[in-house]
C-alpha cells in the first residue's frame, strides 16, 4: 500500500462497514487518538473542498463560506453522485485519502490544526470497513507525495470578512470547477482538467476562475432561430433539452436561494422542490417548442426545394 | 348545443352522430353508453403502456388522460407493428369556417404525436364538397376555406416529407374515384339509409358523401404513395361521432379485400359553457379559437367557463368543487401536460381548498401558451408550403 512505500507508520483496523463516525467509534473510538469527520462541499460555480476534522471540532459551514470568499451561504453539502465520481468512495467515506485519485485533483483540502494535537487520528482509506491512525505529520507525507501542500485551519474561528479584511482562506478556493452532468446520456463526467494534470493549491481569486463546462446546446434561447440538432435523432433532443433546462433551473433556484434564506438545510430542500416542479414543465416546454421549430424549418426548406423543382426550366441544349 | 329543453314526452336519449351531439337531458354525455351502442372498444391502459413500449417515449397527455378513449382494432395495429408492418394515418376536416377552435386542433395534435412516435405517414381530407353541399356556401368558398384551414392545420407541425394533404375537390379522380365507385357498389340504400334516420337525407349527394370519407382507408386511392403495397393497414384517429361513416366502410373493406381500417376515437372537448354536447363554430363564446389573444382568452374563461365551484367562498370551502361539471379542469385535463400538477389541482379543488379564480388562472395561462405557439407556426405557412402539402407527390421517406 502507499503509506507503506512512503515509509509511514499507521495502524490498520478493519471492521464492519460504517457510515458515522459514531458508528466508527464504537471500533475504534477507545484506542486514543482523535476521530475525524469529513465533510465534502461544494460551492456555487462546481469547485468541491474536503474538510477534514477532529470530531468534536464545530464546522460552520456559513462561517466558513465567508472565510472563502464565497459569500454567506455559498457553500453546501455535495452531491452524492459527486463523491463517486470524484472521489471514488462510498457514502461515508470521506478522507483526506481520497485525493490520490486523479479525478480528485481540482478539490480542495482542510485539515483542522487540532488534528496536530493529537498524538494520532483516524482516517478511512478508500474503504468503510477499515480505519486506519496515523499522525498529522505522516498525513502531511502523504499528501506532499501526491502534489498536495497540506493547509491547517483554525476551523473554529470566525474573522470578520469585510472591505478591509479579505477573506483568510480565499487561496484554498480550488482553480478549476468540475461538471457533474447527471444525463445517463453522457458516458463519461466531463473534467474540467484541460491544462496541467497536477494540482497546485496557487493564489486565486474567486473571480478569476475559469470554468468548463460539459457540452451545453449552442443557443442559450429557445427563440432562436438556429436550432443545433437538425439531423440528430430523437434522443439527442430529450438529452440536450434535459441539460439545457437543468442548466437553467440550477442558475435560477442558486440565485434565488441565496437571496431568501441562508439556512443551507432549507435552500437544499427548496431547491430541489423547484427543480422537481419545473424541471419537468421546463422540459417539455423546450422539447415541443423545439421540435415545432425543427418540423416548421424542414418543411419550409422542403417547400423551397419542391417550389424550384417545379418551377425550373428543362436544360437548353 | 341545446341544453334539455325537448318539448318531446317521451325520454330523449342521447344524440351522437355526425351531424349532431346532445346529451341526455341537459346532462352529460354518456360515453360508456356509447362505446355499448356502436360497439366499439374501450382503451384500456395496458394499450397505453404497450404503446409507449412500442414507441419508446411517453404516451401523448391524450391517451393518458383518457381523452382518446375507445377503438376498433387499434390493437391489431400494434400486433401488425411489432411485426415490423407499418400502417399509414387518415384524419380529416371539414372545412366550414375559417375560425378554428381548440377542440378542432385536438385529433390533430393527436395525430401529429401518432406520425412522430410511430413514424408512418398522414393523408389529410379537407372535405370541401361535404361543407359545400350541407352549408351555404359556394364552391368557390369552399375551397378556399379549405386553403386557410389546411394553413392552421400545417402548424400543427406536421412534417412535410411523410403528409399529403389534398381537397375533394382537387384529388377526387382517377384511382381515388375508382375506389369511390367500389365501395358504392358494396353500399345498398339500405346500409346508406341508416343516415336517414338522423332525418339528414336531402339530396342525392348525401349519399356520395358516404362513400366519399370511405375511400381514404384504402390504400390503393392513392397510387403516388402507396402504389403495390395494398396490405398497409389504416388508422384513423377521429372523434366518436364518426364512427358511424367508418363502421360502413369497415364492413366494406374485406369485401375488396382490404383490411378493415383500424379507428382511434375521441371524446369531444365540452363547450366553454358546459358538457352538454361540443363546440360550435357559430357561438365564439363556446370556444376559445386559435386567433384569440391572451386577453381575449382569460376574458372568455373567466366570464363564460361553467365552474363547477360553489357560490360563496365559505361553502366552497365547505363543500369543495363538483369536478363533474367544471369546465375549467375539464380543459386543463386535456392541455396541462404535467400530471402531477393536475392530480394537486384536482385534490384541492375538489376539497375546497383551491378556489375557481385560481383554477381559470392556470387555464388562461395554459391556453394562452397553445394559442401562441400554434400562431407563431401558423404565421410560418406560406402559400407555396400549402401547395407542396396538398401537391401529388411520391413520399419516399415516409416511414423514415
Amino acid at each position: 500500500m502507499v503509506l507503506q512505500e512512503l515509509g509511514i507508520k499507521f495502524e490498520q483496523y478493519d471492521h464492519p462497514a460504517v457510515l458515522t463516525v459514531e458508528a466508527q467509534a464504537k471500533y475504534v473510538g477507545d484506542k486514543g487518538g482523535g476521530l475525524s469527520k469529513n465533510l465534502f462541499l461544494k460551492d456555487k460555480k462546481s469547485r468541491f473542498y474536503i474538510v477534514s476534522a477532529l470530531a468534536d471540532t464545530k464546522v460552520d459551514l456559513k462561517v466558513l463560506s465567508q472565510r472563502l470568499g464565497l459569500g454567506k451561504g455559498g457553500i453546501r453539502m455535495a452531491p452524492e453522485e459527486a463523491l463517486g465520481q470524484l472521489l471514488q468512495v462510498p457514502l461515508g467515506c470521506v478522507t483526506p485519502f481520497a485525493l490520490i485519485n486523479e479525478s480528485a485533483s481540482y478539490v480542495s483540502l482542510l485539515l483542522d490544526k487540532e488534528f496536530k494535537t493529537q498524538p494520532h487520528c483516524f482516517f478511512h482509506p478508500l474503504s468503510n470497513e477499515t480505519s486506519i491512525s496515523v499522525q498529522a505529520s505522516d498525513l502531511d507525507k502523504f499528501l506532499k507525495s501526491i502534489g498536495r501542500e497540506p493547509s491547517y485551519v483554525d476551523l473554529e474561528a470566525n474573522p470578520p470578512v469585510g472591505k478591509d479584511q479579505p477573506p483568510d482562506l480565499a487561496i484554498l478556493v480550488p482553480s478549476g470547477t468540475i461538471d457533474i452532468p447527471d444525463a445517463p446520456e453522457n458516458s463519461t463526467p466531463s473534467q474540467a482538467v484541460s491544462e496541467k494534470s497536477f494540482p497546485v493549491q496557487k493564489k486565486c481569486t474567486p473571480a478569476s476562475v475559469d470554468s468548463v463546462k460539459s457540452a451545453k446546446p449552442s443557443s442559450a434561447d429557445p427563440n432562436a432561430k438556429d436550432k443545433p440538432n437538425n439531423a440528430a435523432p430523437q434522443p439527442n433532443a430529450f438529452a440536450e433539452s434535459r441539460l439545457f433546462v437543468d442548466e437553467i433551473l440550477k442558475k435560477t433556484t442558486e440565485l434565488l436561494l441565496s437571496e431568501l434564506t441562508e439556512d443551507v438545510a432549507k435552500q437544499e430542500a427548496l431547491a430541489n422542490s423547484v427543480r422537481k416542479h419545473l424541471a419537468p414543465d421546463l422540459q417539455n416546454l423546450t422539447r415541443t417548442f423545439c421540435s415545432l421549430l425543427q418540423v416548421m424549418f424542414k418543411n419550409t426548406a422542403y417547400t423551397q426545394g419542391f417550389y424550384a423543382g417545379s418551377n425550373c426550366q428543362p436544360k437548353r441544349l | 348545443m341545446e341544453k334539455g329543453e325537448d318539448k318531446h314526452e317521451e325520454e330523449q336519449d342521447q344524440v351522437v352522430n355526425p351531424w349532431e351531439v346532445t346529451a341526455k337531458d341537459g346532462g352529460k354525455i354518456d360515453y360508456d353508453k356509447l362505446i355499448d351502442k356502436f360497439g366499439c372498444q374501450r382503451l384500456e391502459e395496458p394499450l397505453v403502456d404497450r404503446v409507449q413500449r412500442l414507441t419508446g417515449r411517453p404516451p401523448h397527455v391524450f391517451l393518458r388522460r383518457g381523452v382518446f378513449f375507445a377503438h376498433r382494432d387499434f390493437d391489431e395495429i400494434l400486433n401488425a407493428y411489432e411485426k415490423g408492418k407499418k400502417f399509414y394515418l387518415y384524419t380529416g376536416r371539414g372545412p366550414s369556417s375559417e375560425a378554428l377552435h381548440l377542440g378542432h386542433l385536438v385529433p390533430f395534435m393527436f395525430t401529429k404525436y401518432l406520425q412522430d412516435a410511430f413514424k408512418v405517414p398522414l393523408v389529410i381530407q379537407l372535405t370541401d364538397d361535404e361543407k359545400c353541399m350541407w352549408k351555404n356556401l359556394s364552391v368557390e368558398e369552399c375551397q378556399r376555406l379549405a386553403r386557410e384551414n389546411a394553413k392552421d392545420i400545417i402548424a400543427c407541425g406536421f412534417d412535410i416529407t411523410k403528409t399529403f394533404i389534398f381537397s375533394d375537390f382537387d384529388y377526387v379522380g382517377g384511382s381515388f374515384y375508382k375506389n369511390m365507385v367500389r365501395i358504392a357498389k358494396c353500399v345498398t340504400y339500405n346500409k346508406v339509409s341508416f343516415l336517414e334516420a338522423f332525418s339528414v337525407l336531402y339530396t342525392s349527394g348525401d349519399f356520395t358523401f358516404a362513400v366519399v370519407q370511405a375511400a381514404p382507408s384504402f390504400p390503393s386511392s392513392f397510387p403516388h404513395l402507396f402504389s403495390g403495397k395494398d396490405d398497409l393497414r389504416c388508422l384513423i384517429p377521429c372523434a366518436i361521432d364518426q364512427d358511424p361513416y367508418f363502421r360502413m366502410t369497415r364492413d366494406v373493406a374485406p369485401r375488396l379485400g382490404y383490411h378493415k381500417p383500424s379507428l382511434i376515437e375521441s371524446s369531444f372537448f365540452p363547450a366553454l359553457q358546459g358538457e352538454t354536447g361540443k363546440m360550435s363554430a357559430s357561438d365564439p363564446n363556446s370556444a376559445i379559437y386559435v386567433t384569440d389573444s391572451a386577453k381575449v382568452i382569460k376574458n372568455k374563461i373567466n366570464k363564460y367557463a361553467f365552474s363547477g365551484g360553489q357560490d360563496s367562498v365559505e361553502k366552497h370551502r365547505e363543500l369543495g368543487a363538483n369536478l363533474e361539471v367544471d369546465i375549467p379542469v375539464k380543459y386543463l385535463s386535456f392541455f396541462l401536460e404535467d400530471d402531477a400538477e393536475l392530480e394537486h389541482i384536482k385534490t384541492e379543488y375538489g376539497a375546497g381548498r383551491m378556489l375557481t379564480g385560481e383554477v381559470k388562472k392556470r387555464l388562461a395561462d395554459v391556453l394562452t401558451e397553445v394559442v401562441d405557439r400554434h400562431r407563431a407556426a401558423r404565421a410560418a405557412v406560406t402559400e407555396e408550403m400549402v401547395d407542396a402539402f396538398m401537391a401529388v407527390r411520391p413520399l419516399p421517406n415516409m416511414f423514415d
